[in-house]
């Protein structure tokens, strides 16, 4: 009896990202018998969309022991840059050419990560300034409106999958993606090489380089990779929004490693998993649509969340603690 | 009362970690205003036994006296309110205090919080004066030289009124001229009569400064005396003086063709003009004291670390190894010493550790890993090593230290390198693991492959390489031939005498 006890909150703790998700869902149809509507669920994806990608990004960061503070600025440039290069170019060009400057801009934060062996804090914060900065340069200062000829892009920002006439109304197309995405993470982590050494990088860098890899090239790509992710972040922000504005995705950045935290990585390197993170996303997305169900002010939603993060966190280090 | 015949008395003193005995019995005395040497190989018990007098260890039995009077050293506190200061190697200072600040920082006087630093400087200027140095006590730490930060260590244990000075292999950081200086103070503090234990293995070093000497060998008092009466060839017998046990497995020697070849290598300081070369089928020792340069030597080899200069040459290829990447392609592999911090990653599973350097094998299409595969590989190499691991997926942390030292081998079983390095294979790894990792080295070097061996245990050297490279202060001091091969000679080497000498003491004894 007690052992079982015992071993049922071992479990718990164990899992403790699902524990803490399934009594927010259960509390949540609780407390508004709103929350459980087709709307309001498919509301909720669809404003956790934008961060559930970034978040994608980061956790492959920090699984090798890094930060990325860009991708709110990152996310703002693409904003800007997908609509400004759709005043002179067909959508799928300017798409691309929007994914390849976050990629870009991703990569010179890799590149001196990896090669100048700067801290990732310092590189990425920098980063976070120039790319805000960049933003408005590119867009003067003012949001650009997307042209007829993005029409499709708005469609897509508004547009449904799935959808069953009369039956289903189908599920948000960014909300697609962004499971798209984990499902690629996922994957990637779990059954790839690439995968394999992110996660050993963050472990313990030097047996991964004393065991003739190139921990460089891994550290180089995940930056890369996280900054492709923001910029399809800010596509969509454009798309749902029709306009491309420099001055979205502020704090973006800090949701996104919220939401890996409280998905149980460590801010080590080495811990982490796509699906905990997702349930993080989740989890921060649920904390500000039932307060906004109950009508809670701003102010105190920040509180209420920032102590929602303290507790995920606390019951993760009484797992790691029982583990040792 | 009568002054106590001796300041410092340790009687009995025994000592355990987790069931092994790092000190038996073991009795030192010291006489007020004297040098008393401990000396002893790595790992016999110096250490242990003066962190046991700073109060940094508890004892398990024994009695200790201080001045005569019974005491219990429960912490470093109490025994710094004993007159007793220990000096480590690494230095107890803060690089970015001024010289003055260190010397007082643990008893910093002050009013309100408020520094007198006037006062300050003008006490350590004294103090360091007394001492017969010119040390501007405004200077930050970190400016001065080492042996000017020894001083300050110095000067700082003086200042809290310390009777017993303790220094722990002190000189290993100092330049000749530099010890010339230290003996000058040393010598100074015995005739105002502090005792000191000067803990070391240059012998040298010993017989010119030390009144009286202690050997301690695998935790033993196994000779003590004065210096005046000893020869350092009888301390080296007592440092030494063991028997081979049949731990060491027997092995067909077929020795080929040369595998590398080292042509000048340096780095630093740590590494001087390193020539050697390995063949097929050997097993060729690194020996020499902790800081001699050995892991320095095979990382510059294996490129974990940049080379000022010097030719490598495998199979007769020269290389140009940039990175450890570029090393293990051209068929090095490298254990390091640092099994937990370099050699395995713990939190991953045996799986995942022992395919690391060769996932290239196990790669299939968009860079998927084919399970099945390694799983295969794992398992074989579990029952070839004999690891004794519950499933491929056990992690690595919950294996026991032999376990793990086995999986960091497995790591290069069966890829196709021809030269394998292992740094300190044996370390704290029980006899029967060892045993066993003996047994896996000659099978790798049965199989034609060049072995590098380094450990600081000389009878293990002996035991199973071919050929043993000595290396003392960053150069190679002798290489020894299987027939040479002894403990006396390989000390010798490693601290810096000539092996002629071991012949004296043969036709003479």
């Amino acid at each position: 009896m007690r052992q079982g006890l015992k071993k049922g909150i071992d479990t718990l703790l164990k899992y403790n990202t699902i524990f803490i998700f399934l009594v927010l869902v259960f509390a949540s149809s609780f407390v508004s018998n709103r929350f459980f509507s087709e709307t309001n669920i498919f509301n909720l994806l669809r404003q956790v969309s934008g961060i559930g990608i970034i978040s994608m990004g980061m956790l492959l960061v920090i699984l090798t022991g890094g930060i990325d503070l860009s991708v709110g600025s990152i996310l703002a440039v693409a904003s800007v840059l997908s609509a400004y290069f759709l005043l002179s170019m067909p959508l799928w060009m300017s798409l691309v050419l929007t994914v390849f400057a976050g990629v870009l801009l991703g990569s010179v934060s890799g590149f001196l990560v990896s090669n100048r062996r700067i801290a990732p804090f310092v590189v990425t914060l920098a980063m976070m300034t120039i790319g805000r900065g960049l933003g408005y340069i590119i867009s003067n200062g003012s949001p650009i409106l997307v042209r007829e000829s993005g029409a499709s892009l708005k469609s897509f920002g508004s547009g449904y999958f799935f959808k069953i006439p009369g039956y289903f109304s189908g599920v948000p197309q960014p909300v697609v993606l962004m499971f798209s995405i984990f499902v690629i993470v996922f994957v990637v982590l779990r059954y790839t090489v690439f995968g394999r050494l992110v996660v050993a990088i963050g472990s313990n860098e030097t047996a991964v380089k004393l065991s003739g890899v190139r921990v460089g090239v891994y550290k180089f790509l995940v930056y890369g990779i996280s900054g492709a992710l923001a910029s399809i972040a800010g596509i969509i922000s454009t798309s749902r929004t029709g306009v491309g504005s420099p001055i979205v995705g502020r704090g973006f950045e800090l949701d996104a490693i919220a939401a890996v935290v409280i998905g149980g990585a460590s801010l080590g390197g080495g811990r982490g998993t796509a699906l905990n993170t997702l349930l993080g996303v989740f989890i921060l997305g649920m904390i500000g649509n039932i307060m906004n169900l109950k009508n809670v002010p701003a102010y105190p939603q920040q509180v209420i969340k920032g102590l929602i993060i303290i507790f995920a966190v606390l019951l993760q280090g009484i797992e790691r603690r029982g583990q040792s | 009362m009568l002054p106590a015949d001796y300041s410092v008395e340790m009687v009995g003193i025994t000592k355990e970690f987790g069931g092994v005995h790092a000190l038996r019995e073991v009795s030192f005395r010291v006489r007020p205003g004297e040098i008393h040497a401990l000396v002893g190989e790595n790992g016999a018990g110096k250490s242990t036994l003066m962190k046991i007098l700073s109060g940094a260890y508890q004892k398990d039995e024994g009695v200790v006296r201080i001045e005569g009077k019974e005491v219990e050293i429960s912490n470093p506190h109490s025994g710094r309110q004993l007159g007793i200061a220990i000096i480590y190697q690494e230095f107890a200072l803060v690089p970015d205090l001024t010289v003055a600040e260190n010397i007082y920082l643990d008893h910093l006087s002050s009013r309100g919080g408020i520094i007198n630093k006037g006062r300050l400087y003008r006490q350590s200027e004294e103090l360091i004066g007394g001492l017969g140095f010119d040390i501007n006590p405004r200077k930050m730490v970190w400016q001065l030289s080492v042996a000017y930060q020894q001083v300050v260590e110095i000067t700082k244990a003086l200042s809290e009124e310390a009777r017993i000075l303790i220094l722990d292999e002190p000189t290993a950081v100092l330049a000749p001229k530099e010890v010339k200086s230290l003996f000058e103070i040393l010598r100074r503090l015995k005739e105002q009569g502090v005792s000191i234990v000067y803990i070391s293995h240059r012998l040298e070093e010993v017989f010119e400064i030390a009144d009286s000497v202690t050997v301690l060998k695998d935790g033993q008092v196994t000779g003590e005396g004065k210096t005046e009466q000893m020869k350092p060839d009888d301390v080296i017998r007592m440092m030494i003086g063991r028997k081979l046990t049949t731990m060491f497995p027997e092995r067909e020697l077929r020795i080929g063709e040369e595998i590398l070849r080292v042509e000048g290598l340096n780095r630093g300081k740590e590494v001087r003009d390193v020539s050697f070369s390995v063949r097929a089928g050997e097993v060729l020792g690194i020996a020499g004291l902790v800081g001699s340069g050995r892991t320095e030597t095979v990382r510059a080899i294996f490129a974990a670390d940049k080379r000022d200069s010097g030719r490598i040459e495998l199979c007769g290829k020269e290389l140009q190894l940039k990175s450890p990447r570029e090393s293990v392609r051209s068929g090095i592999g490298f254990v390091p010493e640092d099994r937990k911090g370099q050699g395995v990653i713990l939190s991953m599973s045996v799986r995942e550790n022992v395919t690391m350097p060769r996932l290239r094998s196990v790669m299939g299409w968009f860079g998927f890993i084919k399970k099945t595969k390694e799983q295969r590989i794992t398992e074989e190499l579990i029952k070839r090593l004999r690891i004794k691991a519950r499933s491929t997926e056990s992690a690595v942390t919950d294996l026991s230290g032999g376990n793990q030292q086995k999986v960091a081998l497995a790591k290069w079983f069966g890829t196709d390198s021809s030269l394998i390095i292992l740094d300190e294979p044996t370390r704290g790894v029980d006899v029967g693991a060892k045993v066993e990792i003996y047994n896996l080295i000659n099978e790798l070097a049965a199989r034609g492959l060049g072995i590098i061996f380094i450990s600081s245990e000389t009878i293990e050297v002996i035991g199973i390489c071919d050929r043993v490279v000595v290396m003392r202060q960053g150069a190679i001091s002798d290489i020894l031939d299987k027939e040479q091969l002894s403990e006396e000679n390989i000390m010798r080497a490693a601290i810096g005498r000539s092996r002629s000498s071991a012949v004296d003491i043969r036709t003479s004894g």
